[in-house]
Order: structure tokens, then sequence, then C-alpha cells
């Protein structure tokens, strides 16, 4: 039964390459969640081609958010306020998402909330989770985004390392391509580091000078690269599985390593993950592991909640929404939006 | 029958709304390219002033494209929400049809053009008659093109018909002096209150295609989708890669 106090978010998600829209009461009560990728067609190019996303997004928008509807067993009538992700992203796979959230509120006479999709991927943790509330720390990684975060209440964000260069699922990404496994390249270093030797090669862990939270992984994918030059001018085989493992080794090692240092010098209690990244075996044991050391509960979403999705949106867009926070009709994207900015 | 119309195809961002045979308000801005920030509100200032139920709309009129990606995007988007919203259709109306309906009754040949770069425009090529179903003919229905070709078919047409030619939108302006190089025909430059997208027009233009044919040109909100005209730079490389040169 619907409570008056309930608050029901229709919440839709476009800023790279799934289409998503989800139904969430509350913030952490997921009704439907639907996610329609175009990893087929992307993968033919090696990585997602921002106009045929947008191309996409545009003819599959009104199916996934009717699918969303109808899973939830709602209409537009019980709908309380329209979430969506306005930044960062591809803007032109943003514009498709706000413009069509935007539309939707207008002609239903609903309020619009613009959601930042970081803030979004923080807020899957609370859908499955609900004793945890803020303050806690949290790290992000995703093929566009590597950030450690400080979450100090709902909507309020301290960044406290993000990454000089390439995202970690972006270095995934490259020396997938490098070593032949092709896109997308975290679920497939995955499978094939779980047969290979982590000691095998031994990587440089990237470290940004100065700035003990930061991260780089441009090194990281030189390294990789030259490694594989250098074996390929002396004609020896590599071991891809042995590659694999050690090079994931490496990006999981100094994720671990600066969440950690986080966790010791501001005292979290509690620290999650999130992004696409997270879904990865190795960085969930070794976080598990170095959490339970210090005696940190340790959170992370279910997978179907790590890659882009609008459940999330929808729980982070209730938590603006209780805070007061509404988006007017000149809701834009915006392609490069910082967290806990508007 | 009550149509909202929307143009966001190209420079300008209008909306309209198109009542039997009245146009009770049109809104246009031909100022920055920021139909994101813009046409929203803009429609709200014309719901607002009619006071208009949206509930009342029988359907959307959206210019379907040629025009600018992302441009098309914003309007297809926001037409599609308000046909998932409000259950109702779309009318796509070619966005060239649309233009030439600026100069509804004309008794020359009228070719609108939106510049598509590298001296190509869209371009369609129509006329109106009183006899048909169909007020507006068209005799080179709208595609991409060069502007030297395109000038040289408008010679032969325009000769073959005894009609002159009135050129419009933004690919007139940009390749005027291009234009003046090939095309003998007699012609002459819409004026600047003519020359570019009206969601006035396109609401006249949807009306007329909502009835030809049982409403044929009808279409639900989920299936529609731009016509760009043209396959993204990602495809076109990776054809020919595939096919070799065309």
């Amino acid at each position: 039964m619907k409570k008056m106090s309930d608050v029901t978010i229709l919440a839709i998600e476009s800023s790279c390459d799934e289409t998503a829209a989800a139904v969430v009461v509350n913030g952490r009560d997921v009704r439907s969640n639907v996610i329609s990728s175009q990893i087929d067609i992307h993968t033919l190019y090696g990585g997602v081609v921002p106009e045929i996303a947008s191309r996409k997004h545009t003819e599959r928008i009104n199916q996934v958010v009717q699918e969303a509807l109808d899973q939830a067993q709602v209409t537009l009538d019980d709908i309380d306020a329209v979430g969506v992700t306005y930044g960062p992203g591809l803007v032109g796979a943003l514009l498709v998402g706000v413009a069509f959230a935007k539309s939707i509120a207008w002609a239903k006479g609903l309020p619009l909330i613009g959601v930042h999709h970081i803030e979004g991927h923080i807020s899957a943790n609370y859908i499955e989770n609900p004793e945890l509330e803020p303050p806690f720390g949290c790290l992000v990684v995703s093929g566009g985004h590597t950030h450690l975060v400080q979450v100090k209440d709902y909507g309020e964000y301290e960044i406290l390392g993000r990454t000089a260069d390439d995202a970690a699922g972006e270095a995934f990404d490259k020396v997938a391509r490098a070593i032949g496994l092709g896109y997308p390249g975290g679920p497939k270093i995955d499978k094939a580091a779980a047969e290979g030797d982590p000691h095998a090669v031994e990587f440089p862990r990237g470290k940004v000078r100065g700035s003990e939270y930061d991260f780089s992984f441009s090194g990281l994918k030189s390294a990789v690269l030259n490694y594989l030059n250098e074996k390929h001018m002396k004609g020896e085989e590599i071991s891809v599985p042995d590659v694999a493992a050690s090079f994931q080794k490496s990006v999981v090692d100094v994720l671990v390593e600066h969440s950690m240092h986080a966790v010791d010098q501001f005292g979290f209690r509690e620290f999650a993950i999130a992004g696409g990244v997270a879904s990865n075996g190795a960085l969930r044991r070794a976080m598990e592991e170095a959490c339970a050391e210090r005696g940190v509960k340790f959170y992370r979403p279910s997978p179907i909640l790590c890659t882009d999705n609008a459940a999330m949106i929808g729980s982070a867009a209730y938590y603006d929404y209780q805070r007061g926070i509404r988006s007017d009709w000149s809701l834009n994207a915006v392609p490069n939006l910082k967290l806990g900015e508007r | 029958m009550k149509i909202l119309a929307i143009d966001s195809s190209g420079m300008p961002a209008s909306a309209a709304v198109l009542e039997d045979g009245v146009l009770a308000a049109e809104f246009t801005v031909h100022h920055r390219r920021t139909h994101s920030q813009t046409l929203l509100g803009m429609m709200e200032e014309v719901r607002s002033v009619l006071d208009l139920d949206l509930n009342s709309i029988d359907a959307v009129a959206i210019a379907a494209g040629p025009g600018s990606f992302t441009g098309l995007r914003i309007g297809s988007a926001t037409a599609k929400g308000i046909g998932l919203a409000l259950d109702k259709p779309l009318i796509p109306v070619p966005t060239l049809e649309g233009m030439a309906y600026n100069f509804y009754a004309a008794k020359q040949i009228v070719v609108p053009m939106l510049d598509a770069r590298r001296s190509q425009v869209f371009a369609g090529i129509y006329s109106f008659s009183a006899g048909g179903e169909d007020p507006l003919e068209v005799l080179m229905d709208q595609a991409p093109v060069d502007v030297k070709e395109l000038c040289e078919k408008l010679n032969e047409i325009s000769q073959s018909r005894s009609q002159d030619l009135i050129l419009m939108g933004d690919g007139a302006v940009s390749y005027r002096s291009l234009i003046e190089e090939t095309l003998r025909a007699p012609h002459s430059y819409a004026p600047a209150h003519l020359n570019e997208q009206k969601a006035g027009s396109v609401a006249a233009r949807g009306m007329d295609l909502a009835a030809l044919d049982d409403g044929r040109y009808l279409e639900k909100a989920a299936d529609h989708r731009p016509v760009y005209l043209r396959v993204s730079q990602a495809e076109r490389v990776r054809e020919e890669k595939l096919h070799g040169h065309a």
C-alpha cells in the first residue's frame, strides 16, 4: 500500500551507452530497474561512439521508461517526481535523457530533479543496505570515473582523490584491446586473470607526486604496452592470463592502498565501492579483506547496480528531493559536471 | 484538431499551437544554439499564455529532420516524452517540407536548404498546387546534395516548368556566392522573417499530413526517430573499411 508520505520517483539515465529507467520509492525501495544496453553495437567500434549512443537512446527511451512503469505496476499518475542524470557523461547522450525527462515532468506537472551521475553510483549502495547512512568513504571506479570520495551527508561530498589521466575502467579497456581480449575490457580481464598469476609480471603502481589520494593509470598502461612490445620484438609468446592478472593486481593494489589510507586518515567506520569496475572480482575481494583487517564495514552493490542504471539515480534523486532540490525547465546536460556542484 | 508543434532542427528554436485553422501561438527564437535550455521554457510560455490544457492536444508535430543531429534529438526526445506522458501520437514532418510551408501557395518553386558543411546542403524542391490531395508537390525529396549539383538541377526544373525559384534556409545564406556562380534560373531569396524554421509551418504541414491517407503519417511516440539523412562518421568510416570506398 502506498502511504501518504511515500515518495515515488521515476528516474532516467542516459549518460553513456545504457538507456535506463527505474521506479524507486523512498530512495531505497526499487520497484523496477530497466537497462537497455547498446554494448553489442559499440563493440563493433572497439568503444562507445557518442553519435551512435545518442541515436540509440532516442530510439529506445520510450520503451525503456514504459517498461519501468509497467514492471513497477504504476502509471505516471503515481509518480511524485522525475529524476534524471544531467552530468557528467557524453553530452549528446545526456541530452536525450534530459530532454525526455523534462518533457514528461512538464506534461504531467511533476517536479524535476537533475542528478549527478557519480552521486547516483554512490547512492547505489543505499539500495541493498538499509542501515548504510553517511558519513562513509566511497571509491567510485568506472570506465569514465575514478573518484575517492568522503560522503559527509546526503548530497554532501568531498572529493579526496581522482585520476590524473585515465579512469581505471579506461585502463582496463585499453589493456584488454592490447592483449587481444577486446571490448569491454573490465569483465574480460577479470575472467582471463582468474587463470593467471598476478605476480608473473611486476607492473608499476602509479603515484601522483604530491597528492596522496590521486590516481594515475597511464604509466601502468604504457608499462603493459612496452612489455608486450618487448616480448614481440624478442619473438616470445605472452601469457594473456598472466598479463591480465598482473595488470589487474597493479590497478587493484593502488585502489585499495589509497582507499585504506583514506580510511585510516579520516577514521571511516564504513567504506563502499561503486561504479562499473566495482563488479571486478579481484577488487571486491581485496577491498573486503583490507576493510576486515581494520574492522571497517565494507559495502558493494550487486553487479546490476554497479553498471550504469537508473535505480541509483532514483535513490540519489530522492535525497535531493527531500532536501528541497528542484530543477527548472532550463536544466541542461553538463558533460563535465563536478561532484557536489549544481 | 489541435496540434502542438516543435522545431529545433536548426539555429531557431520554435514552438507553436495550431487549432482549427488558427495559429493560436508561435514562439520562435534565433539566438545561440541552446535549445536544450530554452525549448521547454518556450513551450511553457506558449502553454501558459494560452492557458492550454495539454490533454486537449490531439497530436505533436515535430520537425523530424534533417537538421543538426543534436537539435533534432532535443526536439524528438521532447516530443516523445509528451507522447508517452499524455498518450498522444506524433506527426513527423520532414524539416524541409515544414520550411516550404513558409511560402504556402507560392507560384514559385520553393527550395529550402540547410547548411550541411563542405559545400553540401540538405535540400528539397517543392511546388504548391491547388488541385491534388496534397497541396505540396515534391519535385525532389529532401536529401543531402552538393550545392553545384542542386543548382544545375534547379536550372533544368525551372526551365521545364517555367517557374521561378524561391531559395530559403541557412544553406541559401551560407552558399549564396556559390549559388550565384551556377544558378541561371530566375530566383529570389527569402526575406529574414520567412527564411528559417517556424513551428507554425511545421504545425500547418503536420495538419495536412495527418489528413492524408487515413492517418498513415501519424506515428506512435515510441516508434519515432529523427531522420538524419546521414549515418554517423564512425559508421561511414567502418563501412568504407569493410567495402572499400564508394
